[in-house]
């Protein structure tokens, strides 16, 4: 019997271990840095300071930047579920060897390399490669180029490609739990196919959709690479600025104060929503 | 079943367009037979594919993510399987306290990771070693292998274990000869994701990697910060290519669908 009780324990003990070691205590003691001092001339200075916690707070420079992070990952979710839901919707109803080709093909950059899906977005806005702005200019949509390159404008639409496949993944497994007879019976009941779409599928697909906004939320707003080549150096989010304090300015207590803030905020976010979903859809998690 | 319209079917065609543009424009480019960045229209060339030859950092930083990724890959599996077993089959307290902090690198923002890794590395003498790089690659790509893993052990028939028990296999044999073969197609699985997980990882490995350790992603992500040149796109065709022979093992062997919806998320961007 006794052996039977410590068994479970005994299988997990090396990978629990190992996460005590090396995810607990770095995260404990990244917590204990962004209270401790730090100077140009003597570096980490170990005494327990509010400093880097007021700057972040109370300097306009920070506030700022957790605004764009924030600001940039909702325009991100908002523009994924615009556009993957309805794709995840035709997908769904296209026919045998199409619909998993397709499924394929949209969820299959998942796996590929950020910084070389993200450098495609580069080569994509600008130079001589700027086939967006020549296109457009050729048609004669616009008069003069788009920035993209080093603007907002150029990381939402880069960041939306980049996590869209999650937004369709969610949508769609939310389709595959639809029972599609429910549909046509709202259109045999007469209800014209908007009405149908709206009023049947939508509310049924919601919970879908919006554990793929948490997802796609808490990856924009961590969101490191695409950020940083398409955003540039000034255009700075959280991420960036963590990574500047850390290895540029070598203000380790002050990036370590900034991780953790974008820690908090992102996992306050993330279960709020999630609880408010599932009181929200309660009935639909039974 | 109702089918799309032309009106879908033009919206799907945009979608595609929009998903596979980048991917595609960087294989395009990486062609180019000028000195830079330009599409090519009527000549193509191999010169910037020859030209990766003559740059060692991205050659060496290719072999040194290759052996971090099948190294840290492996560690993730050999670590996953019993927690998967344990989690799966025995209901013993704080279970589920346990489960969340072995999934909880899919929740702690990549960049959180590395500052904490970078700062616990240093204090403890790993600080710019590969000892280092493959233990923080170990964390990030255990949820994969840990969920793939999982969801087989627990989709498992365990009557047959229970056979071969009562016909008197010993508990080694069982594991060995009955539960790891039935289990075997989550742990491939598991392995190929955590490894591309790890071979593509960048936003925690740039705070972690220093130039003696540096990986293909970090080089690249360095690179593109200086300058854009027709170099980079050709090494990133190279790694769109082998991750797309990488897939199509998946795709072969378990089932890309099935592992991307059992997989979650995969890396920061």
């Amino acid at each position: 019997m006794n052996r039977r009780f410590a068994l479970p324990f005994l299988l997990s003990a090396p990978a629990l271990l190992l996460f005590v070691g090396v995810v607990l205590v770095p995260l404990a003691m990244t917590v204990i840095l962004s209270f401790n001092d730090w100077s140009m001339n003597r570096g980490i200075v170990p005494v327990f300071t509010w400093k880097n916690w007021r700057e972040v707070f109370g300097d306009g420079y920070y506030y700022g930047i957790f605004f764009r992070t924030l600001r940039t990952a909702a325009l991100v979710t908002l523009i994924t579920a615009v556009f993957g839901a309805p794709e995840a919707y035709v997908l769904n109803r296209m026919r045998k060897p199409w619909k998993g080709l397709f499924l394929v093909v949209v969820l299959a950059p998942l796996l590929i390399s950020v910084v070389a899906r993200t450098l495609g977005w580069a080569l994509l806005f600008g130079g001589e490669t700027g086939l967006i702005n020549k296109s457009m200019l050729g048609l004669g949509l616009i008069a003069a180029p788009i920035p993209f390159m080093f603007t907002e404008t150029g990381v939402i639409i880069a960041l939306s490609h980049v996590l869209i496949p999650f937004m369709v993944l969610a949508v769609w497994a939310a389709l595959q739990r639809l029972d599609p007879q429910v549909e046509n019976a709202a259109r045999s009941l007469g209800a014209a196919p908007a009405v149908a779409l709206y009023r049947v599928v939508l509310p049924q697909i919601m919970p879908g959709l919006l554990s793929g906004a948490i997802i796609v939320f808490a990856l924009a707003a961590s969101a490191f690479a695409t950020p940083a080549i398409i955003g540039g150096r000034r255009l700075k989010v959280a991420s960036t600025l963590a990574y500047d304090e850390f290895l540029n300015t070598l203000d380790w207590p002050l990036g370590a104060t900034v991780a953790t803030l974008l820690l908090i905020a992102l996992v306050a976010i993330i279960v709020g929503a999630n609880r408010l979903i599932e009181r929200r859809y309660a009935q639909v998690f039974q | 079943m109702s089918r799309n319209g032309p009106l879908a079917l033009a919206y799907h065609a945009l979608f595609i367009a929009f998903i596979l543009a980048p991917i595609l424009i960087v294989c395009w480019v990486a062609f180019t037979p000028l000195g830079y960045l330009s599409i090519p229209t009527r000549e193509f060339s191999l010169r910037w594919f020859r030209a990766i030859a003559d740059y060692p950092e991205f050659v060496t930083a290719f072999r040194s993510s290759l052996a971090l990724a099948a190294i840290s890959s492996t560690v993730a599996i050999g670590l996953s399987v019993p927690a998967a077993l344990a989690v799966a089959r025995h209901r013993f307290p704080g279970r589920e306290a346990m489960t969340a902090l072995f999934l909880s690198p899919l929740m702690i923002p990549n960049v959180v990771l590395g500052v904490a890794f970078l700062r616990f590395f240093t204090q403890a003498g790993l600080g710019g070693t590969f000892t280092g790089l493959v233990l923080s690659h170990v964390v990030i790509v255990f949820p994969f292998a840990l969920r793939l893993v999982l969801a087989s052990a627990a989709g498992m028939d365990r009557a047959i274990e229970h056979a071969a028990i009562s016909l008197g296999a010993s508990d080694g044999a069982v594991f060995r000869r009955v539960t790891l073969p039935l289990i075997l197609p989550g742990v491939a699985s598991g392995w190929l994701l955590a490894f591309i997980t790890s071979f593509d990882e960048v936003t925690m490995t740039v705070f972690v990697a220093t130039p003696a350790t540096m990986t293909l992603p970090v080089r690249m992500f360095l690179y593109i910060q200086d300058n854009i040149d027709p170099l980079v796109t050709s090494v990133s065709a190279v790694v769109i290519v082998l991750t797309a022979l990488v897939m199509l093992l998946i795709e072969w062997l378990y089932g890309l669908e099935r592992l991307l919806a059992g997989g979650g998320r995969l890396e920061t961007p």
